[in-house]
């Protein structure tokens, strides 16, 4: 087994929980890393400004696929405010770390879901 | 878990045998080529065995073997020692090449073309022979890629060469870095019409640490590293014996082995997973490729994630991805063959090798494709 990626950000990695397209979903984002062409989008479903549930799909790196992961599970249960204010350090340390190389897929994942919650506001 | 290296053409476990024939050179037998002592003379010994190894794979004199550390260092000498004190120089090389040759060439600064290799992967000699300039010096070409298995025409540009020689007043200098050609093709230099050839122990099972450069007489090559008398004096520095002495026995072995099982566990790894896997595609010719080598793309899917998955059921391989580079740029190699960026970051380098086994094949062809599907699902591809 590799010892490049944590324990943790290959289990997310592995089996991420909440992957999958949203049907209905009231905030969709999509965002492309300039740096290596990787495609994601994040779901949200919002609920009196509350994110009840969030999902995404990526195209891209095992630590682009677990930070994705880790933010669907910060922003759900979180109002949309407070959503915006997950940051790269949070997610990084539920994943222990990530090598250097990798940070800038976290910031993906966090600009997918601002992305996501812009959708929504826009919405309503 | 089972622990399958499918990534050969990055390095080669050293032959046990090997081992076995130079692990004295790590103990007693420590002394220092230079010395006139027994101690030396006994090192001295196997370095010069080693020559004489190399030169008989060559078919060249001994005195136009020179070690180097690394097949990187001896391209730097071959490109930079050539170019060195010519002036307003033109070099022939290929956009495809490897970065051992890319970057010291950017590093001289001189004027460069860099042929194109189409979707095969292959040069055409037409268009180095549209290339060619009156201030033409050096035509620099890998034998074997490194990334897809193709070979190149070296033979037959050799031949065009010597050709166009006789009537230059400017010669043309002809450098192969034959790094990955060397276990399945004849590398003999005078039928290839090379003038300077590069070779590396780490691929052909033996140790890291030793490479070959090899240099015509009378070809136009000045030092690029100053010290005593070593090698010519273009690569000065203690020798690495123990690392020497392996690439001269890994050499020896070089046509002992039949490659065609190792061929036949590739194509049906190509077979296979072309058949199985929708939209999976084989980057570069087929024809015109060494046995071991597989370059895959896999659409909606990132090479990197294909990577580690596959590295977590045990199976070593490796990618052309953007994700999994230093510097996040995709494969120059597969975006020179008119790739898209998509599909370059798609690709998979899957390279066998002598201990390479049929279960492992199976095995391997039992774990990709689900890993294909779930990382598709992931993508929503
Ligand atoms: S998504 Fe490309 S490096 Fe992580």
């Amino acid at each position: 087994m590799s010892n490049y990626y944590t324990k943790e950000t290959m289990k997310r990695f592995l089996e991420p929980k909440y992957f999958g397209e949203m049907k209905g979903a009231d905030g969709v984002g999509k965002v492309g890393n300039p740096k290596c062409g990787d495609q994601m989008t994040v779901y949200i479903k919002v609920k009196d400004g509350k994110i009840t549930d969030a999902s995404f799909q990526t195209l891209g790196c095992a630590a682009a696929i677990a930070t994705s992961d880790v933010v669907c599970e910060m922003a759900i249960g979180r109002n949309t405010e407070e959503a915006l204010k997950i940051t790269q350090e949070e997610m990084i340390k539920k994943l222990e770390k990530l090598p250097a190389v990798k940070v800038h897929c976290s910031s993906l994942a966090i600009e997918g879901l601002k992305k996501a919650i812009d959708d929504y506001e826009k919405r309503k | 878990m089972k622990k399958i290296y499918f990534d050969y053409a990055a390095t080669t476990p050293v032959d046990r045998e090997i081992i076995e024939k130079i692990k004295p050179f790590m103990g007693e037998k420590f002394g220092n080529p230079s010395s006139m002592h027994s101690f030396g003379q006994e090192a001295l010994f196997a370095v010069d065995n080693a020559r004489e190894k190399v030169a008989e794979f060559l078919d060249c004199n001994e005195r136009e073997v020179v070690f180097t550390s690394s097949a990187t260092q001896a391209n730097n000498i071959a490109i930079l020692g050539t170019l060195k004190k010519i002036k307003n120089p033109h070099v022939i090389t290929s956009s495809f090449e490897h970065k051992a040759v890319l970057e010291p060439l950017k590093e001289s600064g001189v004027e460069a073309t860099y042929l194109p290799v189409y979707k095969e992967g292959v040069v055409r000699v037409e268009d180095l022979e549209k290339a060619v300039k009156e201030n033409t010096v050096l035509v620099s070409l890998g034998y074997v890629n490194s990334e897809v298995g193709t070979i190149q025409p070296i033979g037959e540009i050799g031949t065009m060469i010597k050709n166009l020689n006789k009537q230059r007043e400017r010669k043309i200098v002809y450098h192969t870095d034959a790094v990955q050609a060397v276990n399945y093709l004849p590398c003999k230099v005078n039928d290839l019409g090379v003038d300077i050839l590069t070779l590396s122990g780490h691929k052909i099972y033996g140790p890291k640490g030793a490479g070959v450069l090899f240099v015509r007489e009378n070809t136009q090559i000045s030092p690029i590293f100053y010290g005593a008398s070593q090698e010519r004096k273009l690569n000065p520095g203690t020798e690495n014996v123990f690392a020497i002495a392996g690439l001269g026995f890994a050499l020896e072995n070089i046509g002992k082995y039949n490659w065609e099982k190792v061929k036949k566990m590739r194509d049906r790894i190509i077979d296979v997973v072309l058949s199985d896997i929708n939209g999976a595609k084989l980057n570069g010719s087929r024809e015109k490729r060494i046995p071991n080598n597989a370059n895959i793309t896999f659409p909606g899917t990132e090479g990197e994630s294909l990577m580690i998955a596959l590295d977590t059921e045990g199976v070593a391989v490796s990618t052309g991805s953007a994700c999994a580079s230093k510097t996040l740029s995709p494969s120059g190699v597969l975006l020179s063959m008119g790739l898209s960026h998509e599909d370059a970051h798609s690709s998979l380098r899957i390279s066998l090798g002598r201990y390479t086994t049929e279960e492992e094949v199976d095995y391997f062809l039992e774990k990709l494709p689900p890993i294909v599907d779930r990382l598709r699902k992931i993508a929503g591809k």
